[in-house]
């Protein structure tokens, strides 16, 4: 709770400071009350501070699997608004974009710690009206106008879908309240109606349009190539993890059984994820584009997790994998962000030619990222990627393990595309690329997550 | 202690040598490589002593939760192996000693990364830590192959990484399918022989094919090897030397300490068909290697050939033909560096390593003549050479297990002999053509590493049981427990 009302403060400061003309201290504020937000999520990381959603009006509640998203929210946010530093100070309307961040970083917290369908639903809008807006901030740039649109459109009527199959499945249960529903579907004299499992697909529907798994995938793409390139990173990784994560929860805490009866629905998700991901972004040449569909193939491993539920490593593996992802899609589009601002905005895949020898940081940490990506040991994309297939095969899948294997081969075929570039192909402008020593430590600092966390089992097992 | 003392030593210089200025990076990465051969004698020293000594293994709690501990062990099987590393490692890099290598900071760095994941490798004694140290061995070779290597490097080094990381994800699946099959879920090497044994036949060949792949795109064997004569081609001299010297050997030590204990009724199953995949490696590469005219991609053939022959008799599982595997995986280690090497030579001489533009060299260099016909004698298998042990016992093994199958192993002898001498002919004897004219005398480096190399091989080829003797025992325990277990 702490976490919401202070980020939600913190966006309320923001907006007065356009009216009481404080815009120069706004920045430094945010930064250093996001940076207080991780150091009371930190201090209340025990089971004292839990609280249960009878304090809440059965909205939300605040165990462990919500503590946890919150704080790897919380640092995603951190680190991204460190990242986007200029993001915000070369636009006149700075505060507007500030405060719309902050909202949506509340509207994520609101995902991961719902008890109830209402507060998913809010979560949901609270995070996406302000990224509708943002991915149109670019105003005089087509593109972003274009992307805002599509993402608007499409958004809202997967929202609908959403409110379909809540009402459905308050129709067929009679409550919002998330535990209600778990009850009244693990009693004995439950059957499964056709109003509600057109529910449940439609629920599925909606959040996998949410996450961006294939085949609900066809605004990422376009959205992600369109919007800056900030916003594009804050979608894949915060909204992505808040979005898998109230996925994710959806099903621990609604229908902890119902994913049996669904588990044919998965299968198409994830395969699809997999396959469609991965083949259509070996075609890219765009290299935002490219991580879109890279995304999307991300996503289907994450999906694994839901899939293989019950066992008992997944809320783990689920969790690793996000924060693995996260800090892994941030630095390479911090690269990209900086090699595509030196290319006066250009982000095709050649954009990394010769980046070698135009700076080695940027090339080696895009290198360490994209090799985290496509699962090369002992960086910890390898680790996320083995504790899912490990989950999986667990469960007995090993037909999907060896599907998702044949998956990411491809998948590595598009990551070195860059690295070739990046170390073999000439650039048209050979002179360094400048970086500022808070850009500079930023690369060390995520090169040396994604490098270590894999290493110990301190994340895996926080959860 | 010993193991992290070898694993850590190349690479905190390579980190050293990241931070110091590039002019002296050949030195740092030389000097690194003569403590690590150091370090192994010293570990050499008390294996003889004391095989249970516990400073030759370590053992430490490591990702628990995914069953894993960061153990490694030192025994004789793997002391062959380190020994070569370390052997090669030196020369490998006295090889650039006059040669001028551009970006030198990022190559011998990536050199001695490369040195620290291969002896993690053969040092590991826990499936995970095998499995990340052998995809991290990938990755230094890559770059090396990528930044270093000739035209149309970017494509052949891509398919190099895609199919060894075909074979090792599929190891990754069999690695974690013995897990869960072990007894007290854990990764650790005695465990996952437990796994291994107590699966049905079914499970059995699962992680046997699995695994067999994985070890056969390394090494390679037909019909898996298409990556590698490009790749050998292409890479630069030290990565070839590399690739070939060592990495190659990753896939049959993998196959005697991962595949041959773990799943002893498919090995006993399935061990002629893999012999017949060996041993038509054997003749097709001999084969192609007769005909071929570019000496490196000869040499690459060879290579398919002899490994052909030690993956046909480490699948004899014969007492002899193991330890005949371990001493020809030494040997060719040293002799293929030899004439790598010697390639490396020719090119900087005149230009090109095509043999029908080559003639005529023993006129005008007749000592450069004298060490390339010692390594060549020692990779055809001379008596009183290294390469005679290894293949003289490889085929014994063979012999017992199939007399046929000896008769065409032995082809790898006689047709070895029919290459190689052919490309001695056309290189050193007849006439001197023009690309050959202006070659130059060796200079002292040249001939220091040539007579280290010659010397190796004559030593290994009178006193075998230098190399023998290491691994005999644990091969003796091996071969008893997989009969055993069998019977």
């Amino acid at each position: 709770m702490n976490e919401i009302i202070i980020v939600a403060s913190l966006g309320i400061l923001t907006l007065l400071a356009e009216i009481f003309n404080f815009k120069k201290l706004i920045l430094p504020l945010v930064v250093a009350g996001l940076a207080a937000n991780i150091v009371v999520g930190i201090m209340e990381f025990d089971l004292a501070s839990y609280y249960n959603d009878a304090d809440t009006l059965r909205m939300i509640e605040s165990d462990l699997y919500a503590k946890c998203f919150m704080m790897l929210l919380s640092i995603i946010a951190l680190v991204w608004v460190l990242v986007n530093y200029n993001f915000f100070s070369d636009e006149t309307n700075q505060t507007d974009h500030l405060a719309l961040i902050l909202f949506a970083i509340v509207g994520g917290f609101c995902m991961v710690a719902y008890t109830n369908f209402v507060m998913l639903f809010l979560g949901i809008e609270i995070l996406s009206i302000p990224m509708y807006v943002l991915a149109g901030s670019n105003k005089r740039s087509l593109r972003s106008n274009e992307a805002t649109l599509k993402y608007f459109l499409m958004g809202s009527f997967a929202t609908g879908i959403l409110l379909f199959g809540i009402t459905l499945i308050y129709g067929s249960i009679g409550s919002f309240y998330v535990y209600d529903v778990r009850m009244k579907t693990a009693s004995v004299d439950f059957t499964i109606t056709p109003m509600f499992t057109i529910g449940v697909v439609m629920l599925i529907a909606a959040m996998a349009f949410k996450v961006s798994s294939a085949p609900f995938h066809f605004w990422a793409p376009d959205v992600y190539s369109g919007s800056p390139t900030s916003v594009t990173s804050f979608m894949a990784t915060f909204v992505k993890t808040a979005a898998i994560a109230a996925f994710m929860r959806l099903f621990i805490t609604a229908f902890p059984t119902a994913i049996e009866s669904y588990k044919n629905v998965f299968f198409i998700l994830i395969i699809a994820s997999l396959f469609i991901g991965n083949i259509i972004a070996v075609f890219q040449t765009n290299a935002k584009r490219l991580l879109a569909y890279s995304s999307i193939s991300h996503v289907g491993f994450m999906l694994l997790a839901l899939l293989c539920l019950s066992e008992a490593t997944s809320l783990k593996s689920l969790f690793f994998y996000t924060t693995a992802y996260s800090f892994t899609t941030l630095a390479a589009f911090l690269v990209l962000k900086i090699v595509s601002e030196n290319a006066s905005g250009d982000d095709d895949i050649s954009v990394f030619n010769g980046l070698a020898q135009r700076n080695p940081l940027l090339a080696g940490t895009m290198t360490i990222a994209l090799l985290s990506m496509a699962g090369i040991p002992p960086l910890s994309g390898f680790f996320a990627k083995y504790n899912m297939l490990f989950m999986a095969l667990n469960h007995g899948y090993l037909w999907l393990v060896i599907i998702a294997i044949l998956a990411s081969l491809v998948g590595v075929y598009y990551y070195f595309k860059i690295i070739i570039a990046m170390f073999t192909r000439n650039s048209t402008d050979s002179t360094a690329i400048p970086l500022s020593l808070l850009q500079k430590s930023l690369l060390v600092l995520l090169m040396l997550i994604i490098i270590t966390i894999g290493w110990n089992g301190w994340v895996f097992n926080l959860i | 202690m010993f193991p992290l003392l070898l694993l850590f030593l190349p690479f905190v210089s390579a980190l050293l040598l990241i931070a110091m200025p590039g002019k002296q990076s050949k030195y740092i990465a030389f000097a690194s490589s003569i403590l690590s051969l150091v370090a192994i004698l010293v570990s050499l020293n008390t294996l003889r002593l004391d095989s249970l000594s516990s400073t030759l293994a370590f053992n430490h709690p490591w990702l628990s939760s995914l069953g894993s501990s960061l153990s490694f062990k030192i025994d004789g099987i793997a002391m062959v192996l380190l020994l070569l590393t370390n052997i090669l490692f030196p020369l490998i890099v006295f090889s650039t000693f006059d040669r001028e290598v551009s970006k030198p900071k990022g190559y011998f760095a990536l050199i001695l990364f490369m040195q620290s994941a291969l002896l993690g490798v053969f040092m590991a004694a826990d499936g995970l830590v095998f499995y990340i140290f052998w995809e991290l061995a990938l990755i230094p070779i890559y770059f090396i192959c990528l930044v270093w290597g000739g035209d149309g490097r970017q494509r052949i080094t891509f398919k190099f990484f895609i199919y060894t990381l075909l074979g090792s994800l599929f190891m990754l699946v069999a690695l974690i399918f013995l897990y869960q099959h072990a007894p007290n879920h854990s990764f650790a090497l005695q465990d996952l022989y437990m796994a291994g044994e107590g699966m049905t036949f079914i499970q059995q060949s699962w992680v046997f094919w699995f695994l067999f792949l994985a070890f056969a795109i390394k090494m390679p064997i037909f019909p898996f090897h298409t990556w590698q004569p490009d790749t050998y081609t292409n890479a630069p001299t030290q990565g070839t030397m590399l690739l070939s010297g060592i990495m190659l050997k990753m896939g049959t030590f993998g196959l005697i300490r991962w595949l041959l204990p773990m799943v002893p009724d498919a090995v006993s199953t399935y061990s002629t068909s893999v012999i017949i995949l060996s041993l038509i490696s054997v003749v097709y590469a001999s084969a192609i290697a007769i005909v071929q005219v570019n000496f490196k991609r000869l040499i690459a053939y060879s290579s398919i050939a002899h490994v052909g022959l030690i993956c046909a008799g480490i699948f004899a599982y014969k007492e002899e033909s193991i330890q005949g595997a371990l001493v020809q995986m030494f040997a060719h280690g040293i002799n293929v560096v030899g004439l790598f090497f010697i390639c490396d030579i020719l090119q900087r001489n005149t230009g090109t390593d095509t043999i029908t533009e080559l003639g005529g060299i023993r006129s005008i260099n007749s000592k450069f003549a004298f060490w390339y016909l010692i390594i060549l004698l020692g990779s055809v298998a001379l008596p009183l050479t290294n390469g005679f042990v290894g293949e003289f016992l490889l085929l014994n093994g063979i012999f017992q297990y199939n007399a046929w199958f000896a008769a065409i192993g032995g082809l790898t002898i006689i047709l070895g002999a029919v290459y190689m001498l052919r490309s001695y002919q056309a290189i050193m004897l007849g006439e001197t053509k023009s690309k050959t004219k202006a070659f130059s005398a060796l200079s002292k480096s040249e001939s220091l590493l040539l007579g280290i190399v010659a010397i190796i091989i004559v030593v290994c080829g009178v006193f075998p049981k230098l190399i023998l003797d290491l691994s005999a025992l644990e091969v003796k325990t091996m071969m008893n427990a997989l009969w055993n277990s069998k019977l």
